[in-house]
């Protein structure tokens, strides 16, 4: 009986939740234990030690680790997610099947989206838990608004690192997102302080640089959250259709490029 | 005619070395067509293109000139591989995934349900000899051999039209090449072609209908095996393996018989005469000697020659 075959969403869904096993068995999840037992132990010293400021602490301290790790595996797994599946040739096999290349990108890429869904998740919760040990729970919503946004901005280096692997080398690659996401923090500053100086050559590049990079400085929330601020609707919604938009962008060119590849 | 693969004017070219300045013409402008219901073997000796023509047809790579159809459509048609099955040479997969687990994964890209995954993939490794207790184990523990039995299932998931296997018995055991020669073969009963790329002539022999063979990039002959073949029949060599004797005692005497020559081997020897009428010359001598006929076998000249020939 001919295959009737089946839709690019059911093939993309396929693809996506095969790269989240993979993940789980190559054991990505295992930071998590790293980042409990950090923050564990900080809660307990951070109890002895700041009087009155530990959930100010705690909040800063947790939320940069989130970000941190999840930045770490973002990179790490994002520039050889795809890089090894050309070198082992696993790619083969899946392309002689009715899958197109794009459908492959987007799938790897949501897989590994997923997977640092859980992980954020899992290490918000650790805060939550250590900030409550400390007596801080009022601030819960704090720590769950600072993870959505740290959250979309690891989505966004994602697409970078999978981008930069679609024609590079994974070291490279991992070198370059890891620039991405530095001068993308500062990016808004850097353009502040060319305004300054006032050279009309600085604005120039300065201005480039901001448009071209994604401006992670709409995602860092993190001492706000360690006031106990909780991000407004409109400033989640544009950090989420900001998200949304420069994905949409970074995926695009990746899936121009893969699409022209020849696979060794 | 109704060609099921058409193949037309393909050429690869490779660029290699530093600034990729040197250039390998892979394919040169190859035009194949290929008629459905047969095994067809695509021979060629190492480099000589088999790899790269499969590679292109799958899309894997872009040719450099000329174009090609599956089925009546373009390579470029993605949707056209539900039709089709593909065994890569010397496959590799997801080692993190059971043989389970893989046929069931590819399964789900084609679109079929939970229950006929696991009916197919039962099927499927069964055929290719993959016990029940292998297929719960992750495929980084599984041998070379293992691999292409698993190539050899997966390429079968979705009962394609034309599967295309690039050497499927490289790696296998005496055994596993017997069973996989006769899956090829039950292919063909149903009515799936068989497009198959080797360099093993008994297997040629045993298996394929028409063959195309490349050298260089080029197509070098084309036809089925018996037009290929047929004509140099008559005059067959032969090779005599005699036993409990050493090539030193009966070299002298076997050098007489026109054309014949002799090598040595372990407990024994090997004769090779150009006639059939020699056999008895070789016997005789070989008794007086005090040795033992061992076997006597024809050489597969012609297709050999046909593989080797400039
Ligand atoms: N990725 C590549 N880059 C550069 N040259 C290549 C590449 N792949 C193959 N070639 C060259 O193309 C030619 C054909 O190679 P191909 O792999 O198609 O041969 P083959 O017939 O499959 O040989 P084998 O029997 O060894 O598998 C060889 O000269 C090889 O060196
Ligand atoms: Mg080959």
């Amino acid at each position: 009986m001919p295959n009737e075959g089946t839709g690019f969403l059911p093939r993309i869904l396929t693809i996506a939740k095969n790269a989240f096993r993979e993940a789980v068995r190559d054991r990505i999840l295992y930071n998590l234990i790293v980042f409990v037992l950090l923050i564990t132990v900080s809660a307990i010293f951070l109890g002895e030690l700041t009087a009155g400021q530990e959930s100010r602490v705690i909040i800063n301290l947790g939320m940069s680790a989130v970000l941190l790790f999840g930045a770490f595996i973002a990179i790490f797994v994002g520039v050889s997610l795809v890089w090894k599946e050309i070198e082992k040739k696993t790619v083969y096999s899946i392309f002689s099947k009715p899958v197109g290349r794009g459908e492959f990108i987007i799938g790897k890429y949501l897989g590994l989206c997923t997977t640092l869904f859980v992980n954020v998740v899992i290490m918000c919760l650790g805060v939550t838990l250590a900030l409550a040990y400390v007596g801080g729970a009022s601030k819960t919503a704090s720590i769950w608004g600072a993870g959505f946004l740290i959250f979309l901005e690891l989505t966004i280096l994602t697409a970078v690192a999978i981008l930069f692997s679609s024609f590079s080398t994974p070291a490279l690659s991992a070198l370059l997102t890891f620039f991405v996401f530095l001068i993308g923090h500062f990016s808004s500053s850097l353009l502040d302080l060319a305004k300054t100086i006032g050279s009309s050559s600085a604005i120039a590049v300065f201005t480039g640089i901001y448009y071209a990079l994604p401006n992670l400085s709409n995602f860092s929330f993190i001492l706000n959250a360690a006031h106990g601020d909780v991000p407004t609707v409109s400033f989640a919604g544009f950090a989420t259709l900001y998200a949304i938009g420069f994905n949409a962008v970074l995926l695009a060119i990746t899936v121009l490029i893969f699409s022209k590849r020849n696979f060794k | 005619m109704n060609y099921v693969i058409e193949i037309e004017g393909l050429s690869k070219e490779y660029e290699k070395g530093f600034l990729k300045k040197k250039r390998v013409l892979a394919l040169d402008d190859l035009t194949l067509n290929v008629t459905g219901g047969q095994i067809f073997g695509f021979l060629g000796g190492n480099g000589a293109g088999k790899t790269t023509t499969i590679k292109t047809l799958m899309r894997l790579q872009f040719p450099t000139k000329g174009s090609a159809r599956i089925l009546g459509h373009d390579i470029a048609d993605v949707q056209m591989h539900r039709r089709i099955g593909y065994c890569p040479e010397n496959p590799y997969f997801y080692d993190y995934l059971t043989a389970n687990e893989l046929m069931s994964y590819f399964g789900e890209l084609f679109g079929y349900d939970a229950a006929t995954r696991t009916k197919k993939s039962d099927e499927l490794l069964t055929a290719v000899g993959i016990v029940e207790k292998d297929r719960k184990r992750q495929l980084r523990k599984f041998s070379k051999g293992m691999l292409q039995r698993v190539g050899l299932a997966q390429s079968l998931i979705n009962d394609p039209e034309i599967v295309f296997l690039d050497e499927p018995m490289s790696g296998l055991d005496p055994v596993g090449r017997r069973e996989i020669r006769e899956l090829i073969a039950g292919l063909r009963d149903k009515g799936t072609t068989v497009f198959m790329s080797t360099h093993i002539l008994t297997d040629i022999e045993a298996l394929c209908d028409e063959v195309a063979i490349l050298r260089s990039g080029k197509l070098a002959a084309f036809g089925s095996l018996q037009e290929l073949l047929g004509g140099e029949e008559a005059s067959r060599n032969l090779e005599i393996n005699v036993q409990s004797v050493s090539a030193e005692e009966i070299r002298e005497r076997i050098e007489f018989i026109a054309g014949a020559s002799i090598t040595p081997r372990p407990h024994g020897a090997t004769i090779h005469v150009l006639d059939e009428s020699d056999i008895d010359a070789v016997l005789a001598v070989t008794r007086d000697a005090g040795g033992r006929l061992g076997s006597i076998t024809p050489v597969k000249q012609s297709l050999e020659d046909l593989f080797v020939r400039d």
